[in-house]
């Protein structure tokens, strides 16, 4: 008899060579022993992996001590960034804009459904704006621009300015609504909100994976070295976000204020800054460098739409960590993660996963070490 | 936690053993039926694990694997038959989930979720990586479960008997095991490891255990599944199965064991329905399932966090309300130990120092509590009183100093140990656990009395114990005045009777010594007369009293000495009658005269 198809989960990628790293390393390489020249290579393939998982670990760390949520599906902002940037290129109309305009109607409604006790114009008029019209707005642009092949620049902004709301309308929807549960429950929603996601991105862009073009084509000799333009465009994107970011949480009131947030949420409450405010500004913020961490990775490797789950995993490896809530360990694990990473495809390409994914279990251990759990928590 | 022995449950195993017999159910429905059973098993395990010992894994479908690839190996490459696989699948989970628990359940909060989803993706690509678990190929040709001549094939209603009377046992098994010493101990990890770790509870133990329990119900759950199937690989073994497992407990109500029955019947049947009609509905292929399950699993973490088991039961009204099964009342049993002589040294403190960074908290204090006295710990607040009770009963480590109980050096003792002595205690904020009824909570107290472990539990072989334990309890209910309160939830009693309940339950663990934690406050007149009495019986038995309070009709008309903190250090010791005289006192109580 045939079974039913009972647990027909969506697994994870697992066939050959759909790995979510680059393959092409690895490949050129079977087979030879471990020199300089490789090991270079290797280093070289790790650290600009590493500098895609710094970011996204930055994004949560930032997100997680405004806001407490542990933002699982941040992941999916890698996967649907890079896979809108290649419909753009191939002349396409990316599945983006209907989510777009789904979580802006979902987020117009739980809106107007939290405030339904002060509905004044001007909420009624905000609130539409924000959720109905800018999403119109941003797909009457793309409709009209993406058939023209844009250069290179605009589509990454039109990538950008298409993915990156999301976040703003899955705070509304999903966290706003148990902004004060438990952290615990808000990982739980993040699990259930990326298992929906990794559905819709099915839905929306298909099961075939795309790659882009490079940011840059050219590339830089050094000794037996050759560092492709691309790799050099990933560091440099990283270190000027990161440096933006410094400055921004250093020079600016917003960036004080979500610094304030973090450090004691009812004190900042207290001086009159709206948590609301600050878990919009952390979603825009984090959905924006997730976004991307995507676009940057996509003339990298094929990705698919499950792709970024396990990518914004090591991205979450290394702000665990950072115990979620310090950056430069955050940013020095992500280095340590692609590293590893990309050391143990050479040496065990079958086990490179579980080799990165147990480097959680020691630090954890040293981090939890001495720490009697004998007060209760929440 | 109510028995498993309940009119609706009865019903509902019924309709189960009915179901193969009604003429024209298409096998494809008794197929449906094996699948929430093996579900089932494993929600069955969260229920524990998660609703009742506040574990959160990610991690379950990996268990059900260790199961399922130990009997596939077993079976195909060494010919065993398949129930021989069954205890070594059992043994092998249960070592390993034994040894993950151990690395993993150290970690606080959120951390442990997360390593739990780190374990789980790493199983993934272990099993998907290794030649020696056929990659992600996996393993085809286990054979049946047979016994004898007789073959369980897959899908008929052989099969299905098999596992309905396998979730059955593990039903009653967990509700025994809940209902027991072990299972109130791991109970109480909600109410407060704190509370539990001064009744002698080794909470990490505890978590442990559970933790390997549900390991366990998983890896038999994968055991049917592999047989099922007859050929497994990685994926449903992967991370999103273990969310589904989860999503499963919670729809149903993570706090019951109806509710992972339920939440497995209802997320497996919604799941083949939406599968057969979504795509049709929206008219191309796809994963909708899964985005209408994660939505479905936010919306009700949005609005019904408890899961549908409550709102089943508010309909079901008393049917299934959840009470402790009523007891034979037995004579209270001789006490545990015999009091010290009345007189002799039961605590001694000498030069106990505790700093935070550059704050002094409690600055060389000293004192001694004898046998049959009481001692009374005042202060204004800040003083350093709670600090001082947390350092006498090890929730924390003394900076310098001695602590003696008995004669004893304890300093740098856990509280568990201490409270092996004789010492028990209250707390200022009440820590009684949650939605358990008095007499559960109180039982608590007498933990120490009783040996049964976890097997015992489960087969009810421990009734003897119970009964005694329970006696104790009952005796100390009485004692404190709350007997026509036994079955009550105690959370929902007043907060002056919730510290009597924590009185009763230090009373349950047959001490040497109790230490109270602002007993009186909360407390009517009436009620602190009577709380009174009570504390100067339990100094004619022999007892030693050591009691932190702010009301000073209440502690200057009881105590025999007093011991006054101000700023971490010592003001003044003596009776209550000088201590009202001593100028230093009343200046830090009133401040200056001048």
């Amino acid at each position: 008899m045939t079974l039913p198809p009972l647990r027909g989960h969506v697994g994870l990628r697992a066939e050959a060579g759909r790995g979510p790293s680059r393959e092409v390393v690895p490949a050129r390489v079977t087979g030879t022993a471990l020199d300089l020249s490789i090991s270079l290579i290797l280093l070289q393939d790790g650290v600009v992996n590493a500098a895609i998982y710094a970011l996204l670990a930055l994004a949560m760390v930032l997100l997680f001590t405004v806001t407490r949520v542990i933002f699982v599906p941040i992941g999916e902002f890698v996967s649907f960034g890079a896979l809108t940037l290649a419909a753009l290129e191939a002349g396409h109309m990316p599945g983006t804009a209907w989510l777009l305009v789904l979580f802006g109607l979902a987020a117009a409604v739980a809106t107007l459904w939290a405030e339904r006790r002060n509905l004044t114009t001007r909420i009624w008029l905000k609130t539409l704006g924000e959720t109905i019209v800018l999403p119109a707005a941003i797909v009457g642009l793309v409709l009209l621009l993406a058939p023209l092949k844009p250069p290179q620049a605009v589509q990454v902004a039109l990538a950008l300015l298409m993915t990156a709301p999301l976040g703003l309308y899955m705070y509304a929807t999903v966290y706003r609504p148990i902004a004060e549960a438990s952290v615990l429950v808000l990982l739980i929603v993040s699990v259930a909100l990326h298992i929906a996601l990794v559905g819709l991105g099915l839905v929306f862009f298909g099961a075939e994976g795309s790659r882009t073009t490079a940011l840059s084509e050219a590339s830089l000799a050094l000794g037996d070295l050759v560092v492709s333009g691309q790799a050099l465009s990933v560091l440099a994107v990283t270190a000027a976000l990161i440096a933006g970011l410094y400055l921004f949480f250093e020079r600016t009131l917003i960036g004080k204020a979500l610094q304030a947030t973090a450090v004691n949420r009812l004190g900042a409450r207290l001086v009159g800054i709206s948590p609301a405010f600050s878990g919009r500004f952390a979603f825009g913020l984090a959905a924006l460098i997730g976004t991307l961490g995507g676009i940057l990775i996509s003339p990298l490797t094929t990705v698919y739409y499950d792709t970024g789950f396990i990518i914004g995993l090591k991205g979450f490896v290394a702000a665990i960590i950072g115990g979620l809530v310090s950056y430069p360990i955050a940013a020095a694990a992500a280095i340590l993660v692609g590293v590893i990473e990309s050391f143990a495809s050479f040496f065990a390409s079958e086990l490179k996963e579980v080799i990165v994914f147990m480097i959680i279990v020691p630090i954890l251990l040293i981090r939890s070490r001495g720490a009697l759990v004998l007060e209760d928590e929440e | 936690m109510s028995r498993a022995v309940s009119i609706p449950a009865l019903v509902a195993l019924l309709a189960a053993i009915a179901l193969p017999l009604v003429p024209g159910v298409p096998t494809y429905w008794i197929t449906v039926a094996s699948y929430i059973g093996f579900s089932g098993i494993v929600a069955l395990g969260i229920v524990v694990l998660t609703g009742v010992a506040g574990v959160v894994s990610f991690g379950q479908a990996m268990f059900v694997g260790f199961g399922a690839y130990t009997t596939a190996i077993l079976t195909t490459r060494y010919g065993w038959p398949a129930f021989a696989t069954l205890p070594v699948a059992i043994l092998i989970t249960g070592t390993l989930a034994w040894g993950i628990g151990a690395i993993t359940l150290r970690l606080k909060g959120h951390y442990l979720p997360v390593a739990t989803i780190a374990w789980n993706i790493s199983f993934f690509y272990l099993t998907g990586g290794l030649d020696f678990f056929r990659r992600f190929d996996g393993i085809s040709g286990i054979p049946p479960i047979a016994i004898g001549d007789f073959t369980f094939t897959s899908g008929g209603a052989s099969f299905y008997y098999l596992t309905l009377a396998i979730v059955a046992l593990l039903v009653v098994l967990t509700a025994n095991l809940l209902d027991s010493r072990v299972g109130r101990a791991i109970r109480a990890l909600r109410g407060g490891v704190l509370a539990a770790e001064s009744f002698g509870i080794d909470t990490g133990r505890a978590r442990i255990l559970a933790f390997v329990y549900a390991a366990v119900l998983a890896s038999i759950s994968g055991w049917l599944y592999a047989h099922f199937q007859r050929a497994i690989n990685p994926s449903p073994f992967s991370i999103n199965a273990s969310i589904d497992y989860l999503l499963m407990a919670v729809a149903g109500g993570i706090g019951q064991i109806g509710g992972a029955l339920l939440g497995s019947g209802i997320v497996t049947i919604v799941r083949e329905k939406l599968q057969d009609v979504l795509p049709h509905l929206i008219g191309t292929q796809g994963n909708f399932e899964a985005i209408v399950f994660g939505f479905v699993l936010i919306l009700i973490f949005q609005f019904a966090p408890e899961g549908l088991m409550p709102y089943l039961r508010r309909l079901g009204g008393r049917l299934s309300r959840a009470v402790s099964p009523e007891r034979p009342v037995v004579a209270a049993p001789p006490p545990a130990r015999l009091p010290p002589e009345r007189g002799t040294e039961v605590l001694g403190v000498a030069d106990l120092r505790k700093t935070f960074g550059g704050l002094v908290a409690v600055d060389d204090i000293g004192f001694t509590v004898r046998a049959g006295e009481i001692v009374g710990l005042i202060g204004p607040n800040g003083a350093g009183k709670s600090t001082t009770f947390n350092l006498v009963t090890g929730v924390m480590p003394a900076s310098a100093g001695e602590v003696r109980f008995l004669g004893q050096p304890v300093q740098g003792w856990l509280s568990r140990r201490i409270a092996r002595l004789g010492l028990a205690r209250t707390f200022q904020h009440v820590k009684l656990v949650h939605g358990m009824s008095v007499i559960d909570n109180v039982v608590i107290g007498a933990h120490l009395d009783g040996h049964a472990g976890a097997i015992q539990g489960a087969l009810r072989l421990d009734r003897a114990e119970e009964e005694r334990l329970f006696a104790r309890a009952r005796a100390a209910i009485a004692r404190v005045g709350l007997s026509e309160y036994e079955q009550t939830i105690a959370t929902e009693l007043a907060l002056g009777q919730q510290r009597l309940v924590e009185i009763a339950r230090a009373l349950a663990a047959d001490p040497v010594m109790i230490l109270l934690d602002e007993p009186a406050a909360g407390l009517r007149h009436a009620e602190k007369t009577a709380l009174a009495d009570l504390l100067r019986d339990l100094r004619e038995s022999g007892i030693a009293v050591l009691l932190v309070e702010h009301d000073m009709d209440f502690v200057m008309g009881l105590t025999d000495r007093l011991v006054v903190m101000n700023f971490g250090s010592e003001l003044a010791q003596g009776r209550p009658a000088e201590i009202q005289r001593n100028p230093a006192v009343l200046e830090a109580y009133l401040g200056s005269a001048a």
